[in-house]
């Protein structure tokens, strides 16, 4: 088999991935995407064992190693996005926009706490 | 030629899951990508691999998702929502064909003419090896792991549950308990 | 040498110690400032006295070498020289800067600034005192630059006003125009005699080329031109009278102006060696001696007037220099100090008590103010040159000198000679007219104004009686056979080889023709009566309004301010305009441009900060896809 084909499947799954998370508003979505690229990285090491006949079997362990951190992951992830849907009622990655640069004020605005001091 | 098959369907459906208009379905194309790609692990000798792939992903982590836009209130039946602005669609299709591209040329420029050799008695992802392998070789990283994923449970429980506030709430507020 | 450390030391702290307290206690202003020009004058009479002394039978001169400089290339020298040249020159200072120090006491009571006045006065006076002591030409010119501060500052006292502010910058700018050429005339003679050494270039003079002599003295004399007030630079000195009167007494009669003068008497073997210098000083003294005393007829300020004479009568001096006699041009340089400083004093007397300075709204003074009008007419008729005044006496030498360059063999060209002596002919003809003007407007017919005018206090009469005893009678230590020349020993004559400061050196008698004294003489009567005759017809009128359409001319002192006007001040101001609006236009345009420029762009960049992480990944990611790109088809 040549090693180009499942090389080539990983890079358009990871070019899929790619594309979801960017393109994605949904936060599960997103999610999602973030597996496509963690598996198409899964096939790319599992390939390579294979390729190189590796006596430690490093490409498969470190496969089921991604495969544990991806459940951590996505059990993190998750409750991240719980959190947020839980505080915002909304989980669109484009309405988080707090660190957003605001337009900068013409004149110093007088905030209620300094206009308590002054008065 | 088996391998090919796999390989469309996991990137058809791989596309799917990042264009459907229905969050439900992106979960279920997702389970047939990764199911997919299973298949492919088998097909590469690869059999422990496989399977834990079929048992974590499509068992644990989509089930996950599948509760996690159960909680969200996601909506049921096809949305416009799901999508970023069109301006942010382009762009991430011309990062992503971009990122496409830079791999493919990279990756047939390198293995052009690579073969991988399944033939013969080599073998190597049978359970038996891959159980060698993880509590011979990489037993550290292993247990390392094991922490890691404790750490994560316990950080999971604590972000999700409503009762553990982030602000250590006065005890004389909870003295009632 | 230690009264010349006095003489310079006691002015300059009596500055310093005005300066410093004199705003805290006023009262002790007064002490201080008359105290340093006291001792000064004082200082200064023991080595005139010795060089009187040591007139008959040789030279007297003393030098010090106080400390020495080195720049690497010449050094320089902080020497001092005294003999007898400088021992009477200071004697002349320190006797007017006493009087204008007692004037002013009187002059400026109740002035807030008085303490600071003393102060500027007494660091005049000290900076004179260096120059005329000074042995180097580097010392020298520091002394030279302190006095330019000082007469800004001077002239400019009544800074409220913005007459004393434009003639306190004209003075400044004008003075420091020559004193340019006169810096690089002291490279010029310093790098080719090999020291700025006064005494070791006068001695070197003979031993250089012609061209460098000439190109350093002309050099120089631009500097003199400037201070001296001769022709071209002449325009700041009638301006200067917007100062208080003493500080016109002070700037006119012994000191800045002097200095110029004093100056190529010091270096007059050098000066001597360069006879194309010595015509273009006969060229400057001529137009400036008839120049302004014409002006000088026709303007109605008194002060004016006086400035116009001064003016004038340095011409003669420089004339006389030019036409080969030091010696005359320091007598009639120490005469002048005389009458000047008392015309200047009983001028300021006059404006005291009228309390106008135009001539046309005074008159009459005569009775009111005997001893102002006594003393006045001293002045006015030494300044005209009658016999038995001082001014006759150095105004006889300076013509004598020229008579005796034109008809036998002189430093000049005997063509210079002749203009000198036709010109300084005529010029005491029209001088006399415009003293004959003066004193009878100010002192004969009606009171033209209606205060009731009195003598002025005591302190402002003293001055002007002691000054009228030298401004009467100095000039008969002119007329003892080679008493002044002997004194001053002057190196004049070049009689093959330069034997400076050589003790045996025969002084040269001051030379005074029978038939200049009597043209002179019929010269200056004319004169007198001419303008008396017009005056008679009517008393009240101004005699130079006979002038008619020459009068404007005259008033205006033939255009040369318009002339520098229309040459250099507009030119220079449409060049300032332009540069303003280049710095506008252009520059400033530029950097508030870039810094439009620069938040317009960062507009742009902050358009990116949208807080949506989805923007900020793609750029992330497509920045790494275009760094493997890069990165890829680089290597």
């Amino acid at each position: 088999m040549p090693l180009l084909m499942p090389l080539m499947v990983g890079a358009l799954l990871f070019a899929l991935g790619v594309y979801g998370v960017l393109a994605r508003r949904n936060a599960i979505l997103v999610l999602m995407a973030v597996e496509l690229m963690l598996n198409a990285v899964n096939l790319n090491l599992v390939a390579f064992d294979v390729y190189l006949r590796d006596g430690l079997l490093a490409g498969q362990v470190f496969t089921l190693f991604v495969i544990t951190i991806a459940a951590a992951e996505i059990g993190l992830g998750l409750a991240i996005v719980l959190l947020v849907f839980r505080n915002r009622a909304t989980v669109e990655l484009d309405g988080l926009t707090d660190l957003r640069e605001t337009d900068p004020p013409t004149a110093l605005p007088v905030t209620a706490d300094e206009q308590a001091v002054a008065t | 030629m088996l391998f090919a098959l796999l390989g469309v369907v996991a990137v058809g459906s791989g596309v799917l899951v990042v264009t459907t208009r229905h969050l439900v379905h992106a979960a279920l194309w997702l389970v047939l990508t990764l199911g997919a790609v299973a298949g492919c692990f088998l097909l590469l000798s690869a059999e422990f691999v496989a399977w834990v792939q079929v048992l974590i992903y499509v068992g644990a982590v989509v089930v996950l998702l599948l509760f996690g836009l159960m909680l969200t209130r996601a909506p049921i039946g096809a949305s416009d929502e799901l999508d970023s602005s069109r301006g942010q669609q382009v762009a991430a299709a011309v990062t992503a064909a971009a990122v496409a591209g830079v791999l493919v040329a990279s990756l047939v420029d390198s293995f052009r003419g690579a073969r991988i050799d399944l033939s013969g008695d080599h073998v190597a992802g049978s359970a038996r090896q891959a159980g060698e392998a993880i509590f011979g070789s990489w037993v550290l990283p292993f247990e390392v792991l094991s922490l890691l994923l404790l750490a994560a449970l316990v950080g999971a429980i604590v972000l999700s549950r409503r009762d553990i506030s982030p602000d250590p709430v006065p005890l004389d507020t909870r003295s009632g308990d | 040498m230690t009264p010349v450390y006095v003489a310079v030391l006691a002015p300059f702290l009596a500055a310093v110690a005005g300066f410093f307290t004199g705003g805290r206690r006023p009262r002790t202003a007064v002490p201080v400032a008359v105290s340093g020009a006291a001792v000064a004058l004082l200082a200064v009479l023991w080595p005139a006295a010795q060089a009187v002394t040591a007139g008959a039978t040789g030279r007297y001169g003393d030098s010090a070498h106080l400390a020495s400089v080195p720049t690497g290339t010449l050094p320089i020298g902080v020497d001092l020289r005294v003999d007898g040249l400088a021992a009477l020159v200071a004697v002349a200072v320190g006797v007017v800067a006493l009087a204008v120090q007692v004037y002013s006491v009187a002059y400026l009571k109740g002035d807030p600034r008085y303490s600071s006045y003393a102060a500027f006065v007494s660091l005049f006076t000290a900076a004179m005192m260096l120059v005329v002591f000074a042995d180097d030409l580097l010392v020298l010119l520091v002394g030279w630059e302190v006095m330019g501060v000082c007469s800004y500052f001077l002239i400019g006292h009544h800074w409220e006003q913005p007459d004393a502010q434009r003639s306190a910058v004209k003075a400044f700018v004008v003075t420091r125009l020559g004193d340019v050429g006169f810096l690089f005339g002291i490279f010029t003679l310093g790098v080719a005699a090999g020291s700025f050494r006064i005494s070791h270039a006068v001695g070197e003079a003979g031993r250089l080329s012609e061209h460098t002599v000439t190109v350093a003295t002309l050099l120089l004399l631009c500097g003199v031109v400037g201070k001296s007030a001769q022709f071209p630079l002449h325009v700041w000195l009638p301006d200067a009278m917007a100062g208080p009167t003493p500080i016109s007494a002070l700037i006119h009669a012994a000191t800045m102006v002097a200095a110029g003068i004093y100056l190529v008497a010091r270096l007059y073997p050098v000066f001597l060696a360069a006879p194309v210098t010595l015509a273009v000083m006969a060229v400057i003294a001529c137009v400036t001696m008839l120049g302004a005393a014409l002006a000088a007829l026709a303007q109605d300020d008194i002060k004016r007037v006086l400035a116009y004479s001064t003016v004038s009568q340095l011409a003669y001096m420089l004339a006389a220099l030019a036409v080969g006699s030091a010696t005359a041009a320091v007598f009639h340089l120490l005469t002048h100090a005389a009458f000047k400083a008392l015309l200047f004093l009983a001028a300021g007397s006059v404006i005291h008590a009228v309390g106008t300075n135009l001539l046309r709204d005074m008159g009459g003074l005569r009775k009111a103010m005997p001893v102002t009008f006594a003393t006045m007419t001293v002045g006015l008729a030494a300044l005209t040159g009658l016999p038995p005044f001082s001014g006759y006496f150095s105004k006889e030498a300076v013509l004598g000198a020229a008579e005796e360059a034109a008809l036998h063999e002189g430093p000049v060209a005997s063509w210079a000679a002749w203009l000198v002596l036709v010109v300084g002919l005529l010029t005491i003809a029209v001088t006399a007219a415009y003293v004959t003007r003066l004193w009878l407007m100010t002192f004969f017919d009606a009171p033209r104004s209606g205060i009731a005018v009195h003598e002025s206090s005591p302190a402002m009469r003293w001055p002007l009686v002691v000054l009228a005893v030298p401004a009467a009678l100095l000039g008969f230590a002119g007329l003892g056979h080679g008493w002044l020349p002997h004194w001053l020993s002057l190196d004049e004559r070049v009689p093959g080889g330069i034997t400076p400061l050589d003790p045996a050196f025969p002084a040269r008698p001051l030379h005074i023709g029978a038939v200049t004294s009597v043209l002179s003489i019929v010269l200056a009567l004319g004169g007198f009566a001419a303008v008396l005759a017009v005056w008679r017809r009517a008393p009240s009128r101004d005699p130079s309004l006979r002038l008619q359409r020459l009068r404007p001319a005259l008033e205006e002192a033939f255009w040369v301010d318009d002339l520098y006007d229309r040459l250099f001040v507009r030119p220079v101001r449409l060049a300032a305009r332009s540069v303003r609006w280049t710095d506008d236009g252009v520059i400033g345009a530029a950097v508030a441009g870039s810094g439009t420029e620069a938040t317009r762009v960062a507009g742009l960049l902050r358009r990116a900060q949208a807080g949506n992480v989805q923007t900020y990944l793609t750029g992330l990611l497509a920045g790494v896809v275009l760094l493997a790109v890069g990165v890829v088809t680089l290597t």
